[in-house]
């Protein structure tokens, strides 16, 4: 398993499309204009639609790459620390490459958890650095936490 | 069979043609509603693939063109039930939609009818949507009836 | 791509190939999500019982797009669908296979095309056809 940290993804790229940025922006009910309306965003600091800060995340597979073997089956997202240096326009192609950096492992509620801490690198077609998300997932054994219940 | 339901205020909006609405057809919508139903077909998911068959690039699936707006066209009917089903469809089709394309949609009521049903009285809506392209060319039309009616009460 | 079908090749009470689809609530969402049609009924079991049906129930949209794959797959890269028609006469729910069906009910060549016309149908994992339809398409000639 530790040999799998620091191994980087098949790097994939994206088509930043206005629409898919529109129902995203839909789907987490935020209204603003800057997200969907192209006269508006224009007037902004921005000059035109951007993708509102997770919109990146849509570009992130489900289940979570790199893989190692992992004994654990039952996941939960631990949390996100995003960083941003570029805003994420219509148009743009984004390129996206995850490491995997850590492993550790801690008891806990749900029983013996092992956490994987990825690093997401974003880089538009200008090869612009434009966000990293650094997430961790927390794995573990469903079984064990329904015993858990009911003892 | 109970009142009629179907006013005159209904019946007028019968042949008024709604505002249009345009959207821009976009790669990512088509993919996406090709993986939601279950579709393979390279033709709507693989560039590449579809870049060489006749189309010389993707297209969308039949039924793809009703997904496309955001905010749909829609009538200025006021139905008087609160559960509204679909129907069923009768969609007509003269071009491929395609990626970049700017799509216009209309719609226009077309009939009311009411029947007895399981559900009780139910109110039949049927209309008729077209799309156009921005050559100007009808790429397709559906026909849809919605059924609509208010839940029975519990016993 | 599939092996392309010929107007030559099929006759009246010629049968498509089936096409089992295995709808799931996980799909109903992803429907949900890639069509914009958020009416409760296809996700949220408590909404879609106060309406008065027995649980969460398929888009009939999604039936729709189901029939218009049974199609395309059939006529292949070279045939065209002309015409599609769904009724949804039963409802179906997520968790068991259904089953797209279809068989060529007439065929003639008009301006040079072959135009086939078909009936086509959704059954549920009993045999039941909820969805009754219909399709016309354009198949290409070998003689072309």
């Amino acid at each position: 398993m530790r040999a799998a940290i620091g191994r980087d993804s098949e790097p994939k790229t994206y088509l930043v499309e206005a629409g898919a940025i529109r129902r995203f922006a839909d789907a987490i009910g935020d209204p603003s204009l800057l997200y969907r309306d192209e006269r508006a965003a224009r007037k902004s600091s921005y000059g035109g639609i951007v993708a509102p800060p997770t919109f990146l995340r849509l570009f992130r597979p489900s289940p979570a790459i790199p893989e190692f073997p992992n004994p654990l089956s039952s996941v939960l997202d631990g949390g996100s620390r995003w960083e941003y240096f570029e805003p994420v326009r219509p148009g743009d192609r984004i390129t996206v490459t995850i490491r995997l950096v850590d492993l550790y492992e801690r008891a806990g509620s749900l029983g013996n958890m092992l956490f994987a801490v990825r690093e997401n690198r974003f880089v538009n077609q200008s090869n612009a650095l434009v966000a990293v998300d650094r997430d961790t997932e927390i794995y573990y054994d469903a079984a064990t936490k329904e015993v858990e219940h009911d003892g | 069979m109970a009142e009629s339901v179907i006013t005159q205020e209904m019946r007028d909006v019968i042949g008024v043609e709604s505002e249009p609405v345009t959207q821009e057809i976009e790669k990512g919508a088509i993919i996406r509603f090709a993986q939601a139903i279950g579709d393979s077909n390279p033709l709507f998911t693989d560039e590449a693939a579809a870049r060489k068959s006749r189309y010389g690039g993707l297209i969308a699936p039949p039924t793809f063109l009703r997904s496309v707006l955001a905010n749909p066209p829609s009538t200025d009917l006021k139905i008087p039930y609160s559960v509204g089903l679909d129907g069923g469809s009768e969609w007509e089709y003269f071009e491929p939609v395609r990626p970049g394309d700017r799509i216009t949609h209309t719609v226009q009521l077309v009939e009311l009818f009411e029947r007895e049903g399981r559900m009780g009285s139910m109110l039949f809506v049927v209309r008729e949507g077209r799309y156009v392209n921005q050559f100007g060319t009808l790429v397709a039309t559906e026909r849809t009836t919605g059924i609509h009616y208010d839940p029975p009460q519990e016993a | 791509m599939s092996v392309q079908v010929y107007f030559e090749d099929v006759q009246e009470g010629t049968e498509l190939p089936v096409l089992r689809k295995d709808p799931t609530t996980q799909q109903l969402v992803m429907y949900a999500g890639a069509s914009g049609d958020f009416y409760q009924i296809h996700y949220d079991q408590d909404f879609a019982r106060a309406n008065g049906l027995p649980t969460v129930i398929i888009h009939g949209a999604l039936k729709n797009a189901f029939l218009g794959q049974l199609v395309t797959d059939w006529v292949g890269e070279h045939g065209t669908v002309k015409k599609l028609t769904v009724q949804y006469r039963g409802m179906d729910e997520p968790g068991t296979p259904v089953y797209c069906k279809g068989v060529v009910t007439k065929t003639s060549l008009e301006d040079g095309a072959g135009l086939v016309e078909c009936d086509i149908w959704l059954e549920d994992h009993q045999g039941k056809k909820t969805t009754p339809g219909s399709a016309v398409v354009a198949l290409p000639l070998r003689a072309g």
